[in-house]
């Protein structure tokens, strides 16, 4: 600015300011989650996992509808053929001539709403465990993390076939009991996360403005932690799919007719030797899930990581 | 032939911007003994022409011309010779000594290893120079210290422990990348006035790379300002601090708080620090100078000796009296 | 009604411990860390009071236990004549309406994930809850207009900004309740120094302005100079020279003042070369064992037997100075 006299400049810059304004819209701006997003999307491997994992939802959900073949539907003149397209049996038939590609799909079904429901559980029982113990510090959050390392202590196979022996194998309880077990990783890390936040300049700021705390917690802190959040979620799925079916494999989980991943590659494993494709398919499908949730986890933490903001 | 010659040096680095050219056109020469101070705010380029002298840039970076040691090209060697050259005969200390010492190893162990790789000391040898040179550096019971840990040390004696480092191999050129902005102003004293009693013993060169015009004013003989990664001005000490001809000189100069001043506000230039990534065709100072015309934007001033004074380069389209000016009405307030 | 020369802020004998762990076991003795151990001065209406002192002398815990971010061990802050330590919370929030804070680091005190709009608001949606919308956006960008931002940027974020703008949105967001202090913990020291002068223009222009008392930290005493009427000296915990500015830098009385003074460099070769600086022995002491008496005793050049022995106080020694020293 080239002005000596200090009221003539700020009053060209106060008319120039309004000129601009009348002619211009409020810029807005470019906020990190849309940054992220930008960064996640040139993530090729995330994004064609996203798109594959996406897939294999829609089939899991509608196919069984728009298949011939029911799930449960023994079919004894169709035992044990192999894949073929004859019939529909894109997947091939198990013992009992039930069509492999649609048990495929039923026990998808199941084993990512299992997933999904027993991660919801299990993250949101994580961050109210997390956040808790990192906001209120001292000796309540001793005391949490505590508990959290003792549940890591236990172990929860054992738990777990206790507990199934006990309570009977309802697709509630076995969500519960996964749930029980996959918590613990994202309390930690929501912990960690408060206890970084709570020290951060622009918290104590707000506590220097008389921000009330109740506030504190949900405008600065939560947003802030869904970062990481996210990221665990990604990676709390395939660990919970993987529990429920290594339980299903050890014949505690979800109970027959119904079926997933874990029981079908259980039943595939017993022949194996006879009629792969029993074991392939559904196991194949499951490695598939799982890689999808891998990249895309790595693809969320890429995107988020703060040094590239 | 002169101890250090830097023809036409320039850094440029591959980002998600594009090409970031973050040095432009740097020449110097540097004999024994003397002190040059490379002065510049963020953005300036100052740090990246020194890291790459010393083959010290980031993976995307690439450094372009010359860089003379004694008539060798430090940018064209291999590093197997330029580990010969770096720690021995061109030695470096950094800004913050916490980071640049490994906190897993004892200073012990990091100064002999210095000296048993570049002169082949054995470990007693290596030791008991380590010891001397510690001592040298004033630092209180250095047998006794040396064993400990840098975390040890308190702020200002890690950064004697860093300039005891670099001295090990009785280098001939020194640079200190701004060795003193992470230090109390009372233990900056102590340390430029080791440097200076350093220089006076061992006669070497120095290049101090600060953006404090205070500790260039007590330290070095020849001044280079930069700005968005260009030359601004360059010349002896005294004709840069008196005779300031380049408008981003006479107000960085101006914009200082100083001690000495009466009491008028300070001058501040107008703008912010350059986005590397989209500087101007013209001047990179042209965004900010209250005297830039149309010229300054879209064509880069050279940089000429000043009609004043032939020893002065300066890269400026305006004349060295419209500078003066602007000098003497204590010019802008922003 | 309150007398103009009644000071706004009292604050006396304030002291900050904090108790440090010296083992990991539970049991081992706990040291005590004095990071403030007895600071009084006074804040007048439209005074800037300087804080300089280098690490570790507690200026930055100072600041925040007058605004109670930090609870005072010992001592009193007494804000608008009314008593405020061990007072409410209610009384905080009350009072914090009026004092206002600037932090050293400018993108850090900023939340990433808002908006500035939000950033600038928030005072006014929790101490004026009652405000319409319009009428909050309208305050937010008279205010950006007044620290030189402009109000179209209003929906970016803090990282879009550079370290000066970011500086400019904290003040922004410390004045849009126009307080009657703001306490500014080292405002420009992340800044490079052609924007600190904007800044230290800027706070200045606004002071002037909206006739408000500054209480400005900062390690440098050349910084300082060009904003404050009055100086307080610290070190390691305690005061060692309050005095108005003109006597501070002509005849510092202190010491450590007297040190400070001669050790910043001034960009000036000639001055420079001339200048013989008053360097200071040693390191400094740990907080958690300050040496008896007087604090600066083992790196003064003048140090002798008694002050080993006595504390000084902190003395007034004419209408311009006060100092903690035995010899002054």
């Amino acid at each position: 600015m080239l002005f000596k006299n200090k009221d003539k400049q700020d009053q060209l810059v106060a008319a120039l300011g309004r000129a601009v304004e009348s002619a211009a819209a409020d810029i807005h701006g470019r906020s990190p989650w849309a940054d992220a997003r930008g960064r996640f999307l040139r993530n090729k491997a995330a994004v064609f996992s996203l798109g594959l994992l996406a897939f294999i939802t829609v089939c899991c959900v509608v196919g069984p509808w728009l298949l011939p073949n029911a799930f449960d539907a023994a079919d004894w003149d169709a035992m044990s053929l192999p894949p073929m397209l004859k019939g529909w049996h894109f997947f091939g038939t198990d013992e009992s001539g039930r069509d492999l590609l649609v048990r495929s799909l039923v026990g998808g079904r199941v084993s990512l709403l299992v997933g999904f429901l027993a991660t919801l559980s299990a993250v949101t029982l994580g961050i109210v465990w997390g956040a808790t113990a990192g906001f209120i510090g001292g000796k309540v959050d001793a005391f949490m993390m505590r508990v959290v390392d003792m549940m890591y202590a236990v172990p929860y196979l054992l738990i777990a076939i206790l507990m199934v022996t006990i309570l009977g194998r309802a697709f509630y309880l076995v969500v519960i009991t996964i749930t029980v077990f996959s918590w613990m990783d994202m309390a930690r890390v929501v912990r960690g996360q408060t206890l970084s936040l709570r020290s951060k300049e622009f918290i104590e700021a707000a506590r220097a403005l008389g921000v009330p705390t109740r506030r504190i917690i949900f405008q600065h802190i939560v947003p802030n932690l869904l970062g990481i959040v996210v990221i665990y979620t990604t990676v709390t799925v395939p660990a919970v799919i993987l529990v429920e079916s290594v339980l299903s494999f050890l014949g505690l989980g979800i109970q027959e007719p119904m079926t997933s991943w874990g029981v079908l590659i259980h039943d595939g494993a017993s022949v194996m030797e006879v009629s792969s494709w029993m074991l392939l398919f559904p196991a194949g499908l499951l490695s598939l899930t799982l890689y999808c949730f891998n990249y895309i986890g790595d693809g969320l933490r890429d995107a988020l990581d703060p040094k590239e903001r | 032939m002169s101890l250090i010659e830097v023809n036409n040096l320039g850094v440029q680095f591959k980002t998600q911007d594009g090409l970031v050219y973050a040095v432009n056109g740097i020449n110097f020469a540097l004999e024994r003994g003397q002190t040059l101070g490379i002065v510049g705010e963020s953005g300036s380029g100052k740090s990246q022409s020194v890291l790459a002298m010393m083959g010290l840039l980031a993976g995307n970076g690439k450094a372009t011309g010359q860089a003379l040691y004694k008539g060798q090209d430090l940018l064209a060697m291999k590093p197997a010779e330029l580990n010969k050259i770096r720690g021995n005969r061109v030695a470096m200390i950094f800004q913050d000594p916490m980071t640049s010492l490994n906190p897993y190893l004892t200073v012990e162990r990091q100064m002999t290893e210095v000296l048993q790789f570049h002169k082949g000391f054995d470990r007693k040898s290596a030791r008991a120079r380590s010891v001397q040179l510690l001592d040298a550096v004033k630092i209180p019971e250095a047998a006794r210290r040396i064993t400990m840990y840098p975390h040890e040390f308190s702020g200002g004696m890690r950064q004697r422990v860093m300039i005891a480092m670099a001295l090990l191999c009785e280098p001939e050129v020194l640079i200190a990348d701004e060795p003193t902005t992470a230090l109390d102003v009372t233990v900056q004293a102590q340390i430029i006035a080791l440097l200076r009693d350093l220089q006076r013993d061992f006669g070497t060169a120095i290049i101090m790379i600060t953006h404090d015009l205070g500790v260039v004013a007590g330290l070095c003989d020849e001044v280079m300002v930069l700005y968005g990664g260009r030359v601004m001005e360059q010349g002896s000490a005294d004709s840069i601090f008196y005779g300031a001809s380049h408008p981003y000189t006479v107000g960085l100069l101006g914009a200082i708080p100083r001690l000495d001043a009466g009491d008028e506000a300070l001058v501040a230039i107008p703008g912010s620090p350059p986005n590397m990534a989209r500087l101007p065709e013209g001047c990179p100072f042209s965004e900010r100078c209250t005297l830039a015309s149309a010229q300054c934007r879209d064509v880069m001033p050279a940089l000429l000796p000043a009609a004043h004074n032939p020893a002065v380069l300066r890269a400026c389209h305006k004349s060295v009296e419209a500078v003066s000016e602007l000098a003497a009405k204590g010019a802008i307030h922003a | 009604m309150r007398d103009a020369s009644q000071p706004i802020l009292s604050v006396r004998d304030l002291k900050v411990h904090f108790k440090v762990k010296s083992g990991a076991w539970p049991w081992s003795p706990a040291r005590t860390l004095k990071a403030v151990d007895g600071v009084s001065f006074d804040i007048h209406a439209g005074e800037t009071l300087g804080v300089v002192g280098e690490s570790g002398c507690g200026k930055s815990t100072l600041a925040r236990a007058v605004l109670n971010l930090i609870p005072a061990t010992a001592g009193s802050i007494a804000w608008m004549g009314q008593e405020m330590t061990g007072a409410s919370s209610q009384a905080w929030q009350t009072a914090r309406a009026d004092i206002q804070m600037i932090f050293q680091d400018p993108l850090a005190s900023l939340d990433p994930r808002m908006p500035i709009a939000q950033i600038i608001a928030e005072p006014l949606r929790t101490h004026r809850p009652g405000m319409p919308e319009a009428e909050v956006m309208q305050r937010v960008k008279a205010m950006m207009g007044r620290v030189g931002l402009m109000p179209q940027q209003i929906n970016r974020y803090p990282h879009e900004f550079s370290g000066g703008q970011c500086q400019r949105i904290g003040i922004a967001r410390a004045l849009i309740l126009e307080p009657k202090l703001i306490i500014c913990d080292e405002p420009v020291s992340a800044l490079d120094v052609s924007i600190q002068a904007q800044i230290i223009n800027l706070l200045k222009a606004l002071q002037k302005s909206m006739g408000l008392a500054l209480i400005f930290i900062a390690h440098d005493l050349a910084v300082v100079k060009h904003i404050s009427d009055r100086i307080l000296v610290m070190y390691l915990g305690h005061e060692m020279e309050v005095a108005k500015k003109k006597a501070l830098y002509a005849a510092p009385r202190h010491p450590y003042t007297q040190a400070l003074l001669s050790a910043i460099p001034i960009p000036d070769p000639a001055l420079e070369r001339k200048k013989v600086i008053q360097l200071l022995q040693g390191d400094l002491p740990s907080p958690m064992s300050p040496p008896s008496g007087c604090v600066f005793r083992t790196r003064c050049p003048r140090a002798i037997t008694r002050c080993a022995e006595e504390v000084p106080e902190l003395r007034r020694l004419d209408d311009q100075t006060e100092a903690a020293c035995l010899l002054a």
